[in-house]
C-alpha cells in the first residue's frame, strides 16, 4: 500500500506533492518555516489545505479536487503523530497512555493493556508501565510516546522532530529504538539532523519555502546535494552554475575546476553544481603567485570552532563558502571577521555534477 | 512550589498594602465573630426556620452547581475551542451576570420565566409554574453562578492548549472520546475550582432570588434571605446565621484550594 | 443661640483636633470664632437630617421641599430606609436630627436606648389594603377571597411591621392565608403584584396610592384591626434641636396633615 499526497495551502505558501512506497521511511529536511510541520498537519488532518488530495492504498484521506469536498477527520486517518514533545496525557500512567489508541479503536481495557505492554517492551520501556508522565525523563517519555503512536497501529506514522527536545545522552537510545520500529514501516520523519536521515530514512526530501527542493535516496542527496540546505546539512560547500569541460562556470563568469562525477557524464551547458568539503579549502593572506586554480578573494564573516578545527566562514563574490583550518594556522594568519583573504580549493576534491 | 530561601522580588511596601487589603476582608468578619451571642448560638442556628433555610440553601446550591456544570462545560468548550461568528459577543453576554447587580438579574429572569414573561406564559399553559418555587431559586442561582464556572474552565482550557487533543485525535480517538478521556481530565482542577466558586456564589445569592423567587420558609427562603429577615427582629439570630454561612463558605473554598494545590504536580509534565 | 453656636463649633473642631483640645480652644477664643453664617437669632437656619421610614418617601420629600421654601437658609437632608435599619444606624451613631418611624415598636427601641429628646409624637396612621393587578385576574373582592385555593397571595413576613399587621388581621378575620411568598419589605410585596407574578398582595393603602395605576386597591373592613401608627421624634444627639422641632411641627401642622392624607395616610 502506498501513500500519495498533493496539496496546496496558499495562506502558508505551501504546495507539495509526494508519495511513499510500502514500508518506506522518508525524512523531510528543510530550514525552519519551510513547511515541514504544515505537511504533517495536512496529512494528519489537523490542517485543511485549499486544494489537493491524499490517499493511503486508494483510501482517501481527503479529496478537495474536482468539486468533491471529501475530508476525513484526524481520528479516521490512521496517521499517528509523534511530536517534538512527548505530550503524554499527564493524568494517565505510561501503560494507559500506550493503551489509549487501542481503547479508542474499541478494544477492551484488558486487551488494550495487554497490547500496550507489548509495545512498551518494544521500545525498551516495559519497566516504566506504572509511572506517571511527570515521573519520566524526557527520553523515557519520548519512548513511551513512540510506543503509544505504534500501538494505535497507524498505516502511516508521522514524526515531527522526535529527537529535537532530547538531551544528547537520550537521543541515541531513542534513535536506536526508532531504527528498529521504523523498519518496514511507512513513516515520515521531519528532522534537522542528518544522522536521523542516514540512520532512519530510505529516502530524503528537502523542502524549502513550501516547495520540494530536491529528493532522492538518502546517501545520494547527502553526498551529492543540489540544494544549499542539503549541502549545509552534509557539511559541504556548494557552488551552482553551468557545467563546462573543466568543471562549472558560475553565473558571474568564474570557473570552478573539479572532477566530473563518474555517475553523471558531463553535458556542457547543463545546470550543475560543484560540491567540496570545507577541509579542501586553504586560506591565504594577500595575493597568491603562480596560477593556482580555484582561488577566490573573500571577506571573512565568522570564525567558529568545528571539531578540532576552526571553521572560517566567508562571503564570496557570489556565494557563501567555508574553510576548515587548524587553530594554529588561524592564529598564525591572525584571522578576524572582516578580513580579506583568499580561499584556494584543491580541484581534485571538487565534485561536479548536474543540478 | 516556592522555596523559602529563593529570591522573591517583592518590594517590602507591597506587604504593608497587602496587609491593609487582608484586614479589609478579615476585620469585618472578626467584628461579626465578636458580636456572636455564643450561649444562644446553638439554639439560634438550630431553630426550625434556620435549619430549613440552611437545608434549602445547600440543596439549591448543589442543584445549581450541577446545572452550571451541565451548561457551563459546553459553553466554556465552545468559547475556548470553537470558532464561530459572534463568539466574542457570546462571551461578553455569558460574563455579564458577573458585573450585573443581582437584582437586575432577578428582574430579567422575572420577565423571562415569570407568569407574564417571555417563556413563562407558554410554561404556564403547559402547567409548569416557576415563580415562587424552588426551581426559581435554582434558576436565579444558576444565572449568577454560571459565569464563575465558565471563566475558570475557559481559562483552564486555554492554558492547557489543544496539543494533547490533537495527539489524541491522531491516535484514533473520536471527538467525544477526546473530550471524555483527555480534555476533561486535563482541566479537572479548573473545573473543580469553577464548580466550587459556582457553589459558593449560589450559596450567597440574594438579590436575584429575592426579586425573582420570593421568600417562603422551606421553599424559596434561602439562608441569605433568612438572615436578611431575621435582621429585622433578631440581630443575634442574623449574626449567628451569618457565621454559619461564613463557615460553610470557608470550608468550601478551603477544600477547593487544598485540592488544587495537591493536584498541581500532574499539570507540570508537558 | 450662643450655646448653640458653641456646641456647633465644638463638634466641628472635635472632628479634627479632638474633644479636649477643642474645649480649651472654645474657652479662650469663643468671640472671635463666632461663625458668620448665623447672622440672625430669630430665623431658623442650618441643616436638619431626617431619617424616615421608606413608606414616607413621597410625602416627606414633599414636606421637606415645603419646609425649605418657607424657611430660607434651611436645608433638610432626607434618608429613607426600613424603620429597623434606621434604628440600627442611629444606635451606631449616625448623625440624625429627626426620626420618623413606620411603627411604634421601632420608636420604642430608640426611647428605651435613651436616644430620643423628649417624647415621640404620632403624626399619621396607615392601614393594610389588598393590592391586585389592574385586571384583577383572581377576582379578589374581600379578605376571605385571598384564602381561596389557587390564589397566589404575597404578604410581608411576620418579622417586619407590615407582616405583623397581616397576622393581626388574619386573626381578627379568623382566616389563615397560605401565601406563596413572605417578603421582607412591603415594596417587594408590591413588586410581585405589579409584575403580575402574584394575584394579590397585602400592602398599605399608601403603597397602593403611590403605585399609581399599576395596581388596584381592594379595601377590606378587617384592616382597622391593625392600624399602623407613625411616630416622629427628635434624636437626642441632634446638634440643631430647634430646627428639628420646627420640622416636626411642620409635619404635624395642618398643611403637613394635608400632604399626608393626600397620600392616603390616616389621621393619628
Amino acid at each position: 500500500m502506498s501513500f500519495e499526497l498533493q496539496a496546496s495551502l496558499r495562506a502558508r505558501n505551501f504546495d507539495m506533492s509526494l508519495s511513499l512506497g510500502d514500508g518506506e521511511t522518508v525524512a523531510i529536511l528543510g530550514p525552519n518555516g519551510a513547511g515541514k510541520s504544515t505537511l504533517l498537519g495536512v496529512i494528519s488532518g489537523l490542517l485543511r489545505p485549499d486544494s489537493g488530495a491524499a490517499n493511503i492504498g486508494g483510501r482517501h484521506l481527503f479529496n478537495l479536487d474536482a468539486g468533491t469536498r471529501h475530508w476525513s477527520p484526524p481520528h479516521l486517518r490512521g496517521t499517528a503523530l509523534l511530536a517534538q514533545e512527548a505530550l503524554l496525557f499527564p493524568h494517565l500512567n505510561a501503560l494507559d497512555n500506550v493503551a489509549f489508541g487501542p481503547r479508542s479503536a474499541g478494544a477492551s481495557k484488558t486487551a488494550a493493556r495487554e497490547s500496550a505492554k507489548l509495545w512498551l517492551a518494544e521500545v525498551d520501556a516495559a519497566n516504566l508501565a506504572n509511572r506517571k508522565p511527570a515521573q519520566l525523563s524526557g527520553g523515557q517519555a519520548q519512548r513511551v510516546a513512540v510506543a503509544r503512536a505504534l500501538a494505535a497501529e497507524p498505516e502511516l506514522l508521522l514524526l515531527d522532530e522526535p529527537m529535537a527536545a532530547l538531551d544528547i545522552h537520550a537521543a541515541p537510545l531513542l534513535r536506536r529504538v526508532l531504527k528498529r520500529v521504523l523498519k518496514d514501516r511507512k513513516a515520515i520523519i521531519v528532522t534537522h539532523d542528518v544522522l536521523d536521515a542516514y540512520m532512519l530514512a530510505d529516502r530524503v526530501i528537502v523542502v524549502e519555502k513550501g516547495r520540494i527542493a530536491e529528493e532522492g535516496p538518502t546517501r545520494q542527496v547527502l553526498e551529492r546535494p543540489r540544494s544549499h540546505f542539503a549541502a549545509g546539512l552534509a557539511g559541504l560547500n556548494l557552488v551552482t552554475g553551468t557545467i563546462s569541460e573543466e568543471g562549472i562556470t558560475t553565473p558571474d563568469g568564474r570557473v570552478f575546476a573539479g572532477q566530473h562525477d563518474p555517475g553523471w557524464p558531463p553535458l556542457p551547458g547543463q545546470a550543475g553544481v560543484a560540491a567540496f568539503p570545507p577541509s579542501s579549502v586553504s586560506v591565504f593572506l594577500g595575493d597568491v603567485h603562480g596560477s593556482p586554480r580555484n582561488s577566490f578573494a573573500v571577506t571573512i564573516t565568522d570564525l567558529e570552532p568545528h571539531g578540532d578545527q576552526i571553521r572560517v566562514r566567508a562571503g564570496g563574490p557570489s556565494q557563501a563558502l567555508s574553510a576548515d583550518i587548524t587553530p594554529a594556522a588561524s592564529a598564525d594568519l591572525g584571522l578576524v571577521p572582516g578580513m580579506e583573504v583568499r580561499f584556494v580549493v584543491k580541484s581534485a576534491l571538487v565534485s561536479v555534477y548536474p543540478a | 512550589m516556592k522555596s523559602a530561601t529563593g529570591y522573591q522580588g517583592i518590594p517590602r511596601w507591597i506587604y504593608a498594602i497587602a496587609a491593609v487589603g487582608g484586614l479589609l476582608v478579615v476585620l469585618p468578619l472578626a467584628a461579626m465573630l465578636a458580636k456572636v451571642n455564643w450561649p444562644q448560638f446553638i439554639p439560634l442556628v438550630t431553630s426550625e426556620s434556620s435549619l430549613a433555610a440552611l437545608g434549602l440553601s445547600l440543596r439549591t446550591s448543589a442543584a445549581s452547581t450541577v446545572l452550571c456544570i451541565v451548561l457551563g462545560v459546553p459553553l466554556a468548550l465552545v468559547l475556548a475551542r470553537g470558532e464561530f461568528p459572534g463568539q466574542r459577543l457570546l462571551r461578553s453576554f455569558v460574563l455579564l451576570p458577573l458585573v450585573l447587580p443581582p437584582v437586575v438579574g432577578g428582574i430579567a429572569l422575572l420577565y423571562t420565566f415569570g407568569r407574564q414573561g417571555l417563556l413563562g406564559k407558554s410554561l404556564e399553559v403547559a402547567g409548569i409554574q416557576i415563580a415562587f418555587s424552588t426551581t426559581a431559586v435554582v434558576l436565579a442561582q444558576t444565572f449568577v453562578a454560571l459565569p464563575f464556572l465558565v471563566v475558570s474552565l475557559e481559562g483552564a482550557l486555554r492554558s492547557a492548549g489543544n496539543r494533547f487533543e490533537a495527539v489524541a485525535a491522531t491516535l484514533g480517538a473520536r471527538p467525544t472520546t477526546v473530550l471524555r478521556r483527555v480534555t476533561l481530565p486535563l482541566v479537572l482542577p479548573g473545573l473543580a475550582s469553577g464548580a466550587v466558586l459556582s457553589f459558593a456564589r449560589s450559596l450567597g445569592e440574594f438579590g436575584a432570588t429575592l426579586t425573582f423567587a420570593g421568600s417562603l420558609e422551606g421553599v424559596t427562603r434561602t439562608l441569605p434571605l433568612e438572615i436578611y429577615l431575621q435582621r429585622e427582629t433578631d440581630a443575634d439570630a442574623a449574626v449567628a446565621l451569618s457565621l454559619v454561612l461564613v463557615a460553610v463558605a470557608v470550608a468550601v473554598v478551603g477544600l477547593s484550594y487544598g485540592r488544587r494545590r495537591s493536584s498541581t504536580p500532574s499539570e507540570v509534565q508537558a | 443661640m450662643r450655646t448653640l453656636h458653641l456646641k456647633k463649633s465644638i463638634v466641628a473642631t472635635s472632628v479634627a483636633v479632638g474633644l479636649a483640645g477643642a474645649l480649651a480652644a472654645c474657652g479662650t477664643s469663643a468671640p472671635s470664632a463666632t461663625p458668620s453664617s448665623t447672622s440672625s437669632t430669630s430665623t431658623l437656619s442650618g441643616t436638619v437630617t431626617v431619617f424616615a421610614a421608606a413608606s414616607l418617601k413621597a410625602t416627606f420629600t414633599q414636606l421637606a421641599k415645603d419646609f425649605e421654601a418657607k424657611n430660607p437658609g434651611t436645608k433638610v437632608t432626607l434618608s429613607f430606609a426600613g424603620s429597623s435599619d434606621l434604628v440600627t444606624q442611629i444606635s451606631q451613631g449616625a448623625p440624625a436630627d429627626v426620626f420618623a418611624s413606620a411603627d411604634t415598636k421601632n420608636m420604642t427601641k430608640l426611647a428605651d436606648a435613651k436616644l430620643l429628646d423628649g417624647a415621640a409624637t404620632n403624626f399619621a396612621t396607615n392601614f393594610l389594603e389588598i393590592a391586585v393587578p389592574p385586571s384583577n385576574p383572581a377576582s379578589i373582592a374581600s379578605f376571605a377571597d385571598l384564602a381561596k385555593p389557587g390564589v397566589k397571595v404575597v404578604t410581608c413576613a411576620s418579622q417586619v411591621p407590615c407582616g405583623a399587621a397581616t397576622d393581626t388581621v388574619e386573626k381578627a378575620a379568623g382566616i389563615t392565608l397560605s401565601p406563596v411568598s413572605e417578603e421582607s419589605s412591603v415594596t417587594d410585596v408590591l413588586g410581585k403584584v405589579t409584575s403580575g407574578e402574584a394575584d394579590a398582595g397585602l400592602v398599605y393603602v399608601t403603597d397602593v396610592k403611590g403605585a399609581g395605576g399599576k395596581v388596584k386597591g381592594v379595601p377590606f373592613p378587617e384592616s382597622d384591626k391593625a392600624v399602623n401608627t407613625y411616630p416622629i421624634a427628635t434624636v437626642s444627639s441632634s446638634q440643631n434641636k430647634e430646627l428639628a422641632a420646627a420640622f416636626i411641627a411642620a409635619v404635624t401642622s395642618e398643611a403637613g396633615k394635608k400632604v399626608l392624607s393626600d397620600a392616603g395616610f390616616g389621621a393619628p
